[in-house]
């Protein structure tokens, strides 16, 4: 999903108080930029939360996007990551039907992604990955045949790389 | 020393230099208004917390000073809402205060429960919930910073019972004062780019025919005189949109009033010719740019604001300068001064004689009053605009009088002009000329406002009478939500649907007169101006005068919604520009 659209991603720092979270989805929503994906976590600093949102670029261009961000109290800074300059990771955890006869082709689905093997019980397993959006997206889609019961992901997260912070 | 909720409220909204609130009590907030009666405090008691929140906004728009309303919760701070919102979209500094349940009752629905700051989130520039009393002082130190720096606007402090209440442990807490603020997300920039500043006097040099486009930053700014200052220096001509009227005085040879969908021909029509724009502290509201890709084709943009957020939102700017504009505008003005001497800007004296060819061909007109008919609401105006003083202070509702009053009263002083031009809030005239009376009490202020209009939010003219702030209203009466009268007999083919309201119901005199204010009706042309002349003499209480207009009357000039300002419809005796 996440590779078909056009996106930017922005870490966006905000000050760790109730109600931001509101305030950056409600400003999404009402201006009618559309999220991508969204995760959001305390940092270091007990006093900020780090926020990785991935934007569809379609929706909305990115200057209002970040300045009408930027408008909120609350948000500190806001940083575009550009692929090449950064390094952006996904989660995925999922619980894949194991049907009789079905169990080498999915080991051998888990092998090649270097998927971690979370639980097995019967004609099921939950596996996890973490990778790029563009690795988690063929994961998933490879599993589609034997049939998902469950599946989260994570949405991006990513990082400057080390010489670009 | 210690101290609690209630008291630190009081003390520093004193602090920050309040004088007058705006409000109606009830559950939440009662124990904050214990600690009001030892206040230095005026407190106006509203007769609906929509009132407090609009007089806030005719209070700050006449003063400069952020208007201060404080209600209770669930109903009255959703009564509130429809202020803030307008606050928001015209930038008024206001700050409201809103009790809450008690800290242990909140998310319970309890009575007269609401999630205030979830609900006024998307129309304040920013919110709080008070969650320790000891947050009290720090929070109101950032609320007035908040709404009073960078892009004015309303905030909110939502403020639970319990941490107000004397009695409560909660409330308890070591008193101090706020130093400073630690809002690390909130630094707004006010001192222009003298790069920027340089791009954009090389455009306006090379400009054949620019032209300034001022909107409502002006004022915010408090730019007016730098505004004059430039435009003289330049010797460029002026539009004031809705919200900047008063920001350059109408009698200026410079001044070419306001422009857009009801905007005079010049002004809308300097805007589509210009090859510049030097846009100060407006926002390319659609009001203004009628069909985005037919506004203004041929210009080039000098946009200067002080919310980046501005540019190239609605359209393109060559030149984005964010800032104060009247830092901007003095900065402009040493940097033109430095290089006017060297550099000769193209000759506009065709441009010029264009811009008089314009006004000459079509000056605001309407028809001659004719028997039988309702008067004239352009004519009651204009003698409301010539037997009052110049530095008259209009407050008006939204509508076809609004349109009216913009277009006929001549606005030579800034902050003479009160109206909701974002939100476009009926009823706004009655309690925004209460909030500018007491505000400015020394000044006559008058509200210009529909039959429509002043049925939402009259009430409050019992407020006015009680609280001796003497208002005078003109209500222009001519039995119908004119302005949507006036689309449907242009674009619905004369189907009125639901836009009469019959002048005669309620008795406008009447209902003046229950309210304790004096109630005058004037039907024929010959009665204006004694009216408006007794009306004048009356200081004592609030005055209304129903001036009974003609319902077929239309505003002139129009730009059909969805249509480029180049098709501006002009008054019908003056054909097709």
């Amino acid at each position: 999903m996440t590779t078909e659209t056009p996106s930017h991603t922005l870490v966006v720092r905000v000050e760790n108080k109730p109600g931001v979270l509101a305030r950056v989805a409600g400003l999404f929503a009402r201006r009618g930029f559309n999220i991508v994906s969204l995760a959001v976590a305390p940092t270091e600093n007990t006093l900020f939360s780090r926020l990785t949102i991935v934007v569809d670029a379609e929706s909305a261009p990115l200057e209002q996007v970040v300045k009408q961000l930027d408008k909120l109290i609350n948000v500190v800074d806001i940083r575009e990551l550009a692929p090449a300059e950064s390094i952006a990771r996904e989660l995925i955890l999922v619980t894949v039907q194991v049907k009789d006869g079905q169990e080498d082709r999915v080991m051998k689905n888990v092998e090649t992604f270097e998927a971690n093997i979370l639980s097995v019980g019967p004609q099921k397993i939950m596996v996890s990955l973490s990778g790029n959006v563009d690795q988690v997206d063929k994961f998933e889609a490879s599993l589609e045949e034997f049939g998902i019961i469950e599946i989260q992901r994570t949405g991006t997260i990513a990082l400057a790389n080390i010489d670009n912070i | 020393m210690k101290t609690n909720g209630g008291k630190a409220l009081m003390k520093n909204l004193e602090a920050e230099g309040v004088e007058i609130l705006f409000g109606l009590p009830g559950g939440a907030i009662l124990p904050a208004y214990d600690p009001l009666i030892d206040s230095s405090m005026r407190h106006i008691l509203v007769r609906h917390e929509q009132g407090a929140g609009h007089m806030a906004e005719g209070y700050a728009h006449a003063t400069g000073k952020p208007g201060v309303a404080m209600v209770t919760s669930g109903p009255a701070a959703t009564n509130m809402v429809t202020p803030l919102a307008d606050a928001m979209l015209d930038s008024v500094p206001l700050v409201c205060i809103t009790g809450q349940v008690a800290s242990g009752a909140i998310g319970s629905d309890a009575f007269q429960e609401c999630d205030t700051t979830g609900i006024t989130m998307a129309v304040t520039k920013h919110n709080f919930l008070v969650t320790e009393a000891s947050e009290i002082p720090q929070v109101i130190h950032d609320a007035f910073h908040i709404a009073t720096t960078g892009r004015p606007g309303p905030v909110l402090i939502d403020i639970p019972k319990d941490l107000v209440d004397p009695n409560n442990p909660a409330s308890q807490f070591e008193d101090y004062d706020p130093t400073g603020h630690n809002l690390p997300g909130y630094n707004p920039i006010t001192e222009p780019d003298p790069l920027k500043i340089q791009e954009a006097v090389e455009l306006i040099l090379r400009s054949e025919r620019p032209v300034i486009y001022s909107g409502g930053g002006i004022l915010k700014a408090r730019a007016a005189t730098q505004l004059r200052e430039l435009a003289e220096l330049l010797d460029v001509h002026v539009v004031t949109t809705l919200m900047n009227r008063g920001g350059f005085p109408d009698n200026h040879p410079l001044a070419l009033g306001m422009p857009g969908m009801h905007g005079n021909y010049t002004a809308v029509t300097v805007l589509q010719e210009a090859d510049l724009l030097i846009t100060l502290g407006a926002r390319f509201d659609d009001r203004v740019t009628g069909r985005l890709d037919g506004f203004a084709p041929d210009a080039k943009i000098i946009h200067a604001d002080i919310d980046p957020a501005e540019f190239n939102k609605v359209r393109f700017a060559d030149v984005s300068i964010q800032g104060d504009v009247g830092k901007t505008i003095t900065e402009m003005i040493s940097a033109l001064n430095q290089l006017q001497q060297t550099r000769e800007h193209p000759d506009r004296s065709e441009w010029k004689s264009r811009i008089s060819g314009w006004k000459e061909r079509f000056p605001l007109v309407y028809d001659e009053w004719e028997t039988g008919e309702g008067l004239k609401p352009q004519y009651v105006i204009e003698q409301l605009r010539d037997l009052t003083p110049d530095d008259t202070i209009v407050a008006s509702g939204v509508g076809q009088h609004q349109m009216w009053a913009s277009q006929f009263w001549h606005f030579n002083h800034p902050y003479t002009w009160i109206n909701s031009g974002g939100l476009g809030t009926m009823g706004f005239a009655v309690p925004a000329a209460i909030g500018a009376k007491a505000g400015v009490p020394d000044r006559m202020v008058w509200a210009i406002d529909g039959d429509g209009c002043f049925q939402m939010t009259n009430q409050e003219l019992v407020t006015a009478r009680i609280e001796n702030l003497p208002v005078k209203i003109a209500i222009l009466n001519n039995g119908y939500l004119g302005m949507v009268r006036q689309w449907q007999e242009l674009f619905y083919d004369e189907r009125y649907s639901e836009v009469h309201l019959q002048s005669d119901l309620p008795d406008y005199k009447m209902l003046a007169e229950s309210m304790g204010c004096v109630g005058i009706r004037v039907e024929s042309p010959e009665e204006v101006q004694p009216a408006i002349e007794e009306a004048n003499e009356i200081n004592d209480r609030p005055v209304v005068i129903d001036f009974r207009t003609e319902a077929s009357e239309n505003v002139y000039p129009m730009v059909p919604a969805g249509k480029s300002n180049s098709d501006v419809i002009v008054h019908p005796s003056q054909g097709t520009p």
